[in-house]
């Protein structure tokens, strides 16, 4: 290439150029591989194990000892069980962290769905609208925000799963799982709502607002066709933000025994049986804790990439 | 500035009560029966009934309310005569399982959370925000990678997995601590601690990171702000711009959620105490709901949500009272 021939120059799109930020963090990048890898296992889930030649549910007493611990060291890790077996059972722990991924991955991407929904399109509203629909979800934010969220779960729990199933969920674990999604939508929305009413505050002053208005456009066209299109970045920040803290918090309902329960596997549920055998079987409360961190981890570092490309702030700042 | 407190107590009173209502309404659906519940091994129709009318179950729920209302500020006494008995006031009801006063449980159970509260929140303060500082100050410098990432790592570990884990290197491995068993502070103020040091940290790590984050952010975004400029111009230290012109700008969202984050743990920090077997108000929740005993899990909700609102409103308070621009917006 010669030196005159003038370098083209190349229109990038928003997306094109938070990409581009995102791809220089290199943490960012290979959290992202990492919760692909475990995305992608999770969904193929029942040929991952063929392949591998391990089950979540069938129980292999060979591994086991006379006090039911497994009788190889590290939780009896093997060749045919990778990451050691179940004290009292003989399961496959690397099967079951398989499995349970889908139902951590299921519950926390559902409750980030209707989380972000309603947050979005009630923020929005508020901040948009002002006066008295702002003053209603305004107050209703500071209601859910004034209860104890995770006793008001568990306490409630024995009523309102059997309601669930009342209203036709299959009974048992399905029932359980939407229980908890329920539930933390219902708390969950309002943390995003404040930021998008926030947004909405200021975004209402600009002028393409008041030519919408001046065309004479409605509310609904307001907040969804003027409005949101300029709130996708930090929405798509926080609902990012959102699916690790679900995961943990899901794991957490597992532990206290108000998640799925066995033989359905379950990372918190794991964690909640290691309990017992803390003394005797520590890999089995490493190895599943390991997992649970390490995937709320990558998605937090995802998350956080993804705020650092699509939000740059601070660009401005200067060396104090 | 007087207005807006007498409007802001007022809104924080309008919200207890509403609070209290839904709470009410809430539980009033839970299939659990107090009057057999409080009966005993020998029980008989006719001893359910008449239970149900010493603890004023045979009310409608609306007279429950008020008679509940009315127990908070003036004390409450339940059945006649010789089996009477009272619980004062602020009077929460009566756990007919545990035949003590709600009350009386909250109290108990209050020292422990409000070790663990304030060891927690000083520890989790000085490392969130230090970090803040750290990373701002050194924007996309290695030190700012650690303390973002440091902040990420703690907000990655489940509380039951670090409290679990924190138990497994200090307690059964390493052996630097004997297994928890709280002690009152006046009793003896090194086992209190000794108690305490690891539940501290496992709040702490979890909760410093948000303040890691708000602080960098927030110091960074102050930063670019003219004032700053101004004072860098004039000369002024460094370390006076920092902690009176950039930390001061960058305050007001950590003071807002601490505030918040605070309350809710003063609640009982259910995860935690269940953990480490701390018997504060979080495991007198967890035990009372495996018990069904729902007085004291009506009593626990209210005085967290009551904690929470007060909270919110002393620093709202407190933001008019440092930032006239809050008082005029509202």
């Amino acid at each position: 290439m010669s030196l005159d021939t003038p370098l083209a120059i190349e229109g990038k799109s928003p997306g094109q150029l938070a990409w581009i930020r995102f791809k220089k963090d290199k943490v960012a990048v290979i959290a992202l591989a990492f919760s692909t890898i475990i995305v992608t296992l999770a969904l193929f889930a029942p040929w991952v194990c063929a392949l591998l030649n391990i089950d979540p549910y069938s129980l292999d007493k060979t591994t086991l000892d006379k006090f039911g611990l497994p009788n190889s060291p590290f939780g009896g890790i093997s060749r045919n069980h990778p990451l050691g077996v179940e004290p009292g059972t003989g399961r496959d722990i690397l099967a079951r962290l398989i499995y349970g991924t889908r139902v951590s991955l299921v519950v926390a991407l559902i409750a980030t769905f209707i989380t972000t929904l309603f947050g979005v399109v009630l923020g929005i509203w508020a901040g948009y609208k002002r006066g008295i629909v702002d003053g209603i979800i305004g107050r209703i934010i500071d209601l859910l925000l004034a209860f104890p969220s995770l006793l008001l779960i568990i306490s409630l729990a024995p009523v309102l799963q059997p309601r669930l199933v009342a209203m036709g969920f299959p009974e048992g674990n399905p029932a359980r799982m939407t229980y908890i999604i329920l539930i933390l939508s219902l708390f969950g929305w309002t943390y995003i709502a404040r930021i998008m009413r926030g947004q909405a505050l200021s975004l209402r002053e600009r002028e393409f607002v008041a030519a919408a208005q001046a065309c004479g456009a409605k509310t609904s066209y307001m907040i969804f066709k003027e409005i949101l299109p300029n709130l996708w970045a930090p929405i798509i920040v926080y609902a990012s933000l959102t699916v690790p803290g679900y995961i943990a918090i899901e794991a957490t309902f597992s532990f206290l025994g108000l998640g799925v329960v066995a033989p359905t596997a379950s990372w918190g549920g794991m964690l909640a049986d290691s309990v017992r055998y803390f003394r005797s079987d520590p890999a089995y409360l490493f190895i599943p804790g390991t997992a649970l961190f390490l995937l709320v981890l990558a998605f937090n570092l995802v998350g956080d990439g993804l705020r650092d490309a699509l939000d740059p702030k601070g660009e401005r700042a200067q060396k104090v | 500035m007087a207005r807006f407190v007498v409007r802001r107590l007022a809104f924080m009173i309008l919200l207890l009560a509403i609070v209290s209502i839904a709470t009410f309404l809430l539980f009033s659906v839970l299939p659990v029966d107090p009057a057999s519940l409080s009966c005993g091994q020998h029980c008989t129709p006719e001893k359910i009934a008449a239970n149900r009318i010493r603890l004023g179950y045979d009310q409608p729920l609306i007279q429950q309310y008020f008679t509940f209302m009315k127990g908070i500020l003036a004390g409450r006494s339940y059945g006649e005569g010789a089996q009477a008995f009272s619980c004062p006031a602020p009077s929460f009801g009566y756990s007919y399982y545990r035949g003590q006063c709600v009350t009386e449980m909250i109290t108990n159970a209050l020292p422990a959370t409000i070790s663990l509260t304030i060891g927690s929140a000083i520890i989790w303060l000085t490392m969130g925000i230090g970090l803040g500082v750290i990373a701002a100050m050194n924007k996309g410098k290695i030190q700012d990678r650690v303390s973002t990432g440091l902040a990420i790592f703690g907000l990655s570990m489940p509380t039951f997995f670090i409290g679990l884990l924190l138990i497994y290197v200090f307690i059964i491995w390493l052996q630097i601590f004997p297994f928890p068993s709280y002690t009152h502070f006046l009793d003896n103020p090194f086992k209190w601690a000794q108690a305490l040091v690891l539940p501290w940290f496992t709040v702490a790590i979890v909760s410093a990171a948000l303040y890691t984050r708000l602080t960098r952010d927030g110091m960074l975004e102050t930063m670019s702000e003219d004032y700053v400029r101004l004072a860098i111009a004039k000369g002024l230290p460094r370390r006076k711009v920092l902690v009176r012109y950039v930390l001061r700008g960058a305050i007001t969202p950590i003071v807002t959620i601490a505030g918040l984050d605070i309350a809710v743990l003063l609640g009982g920090a259910i995860i935690t105490e269940s953990v480490f077997g701390l018997p504060g108000m979080g495991r007198l929740a967890l035990n009372s709901v495996t018990d069904s005993d729902l007085p004291v899990i009506v009593g626990i909700t209210l005085i967290t949500a009551f904690f929470v609102v007060v909270a919110n409103a002393l620093v709202d308070i407190l933001y008019a009272s440092l930032d006239p621009r809050v008082r005029l917006e509202s």
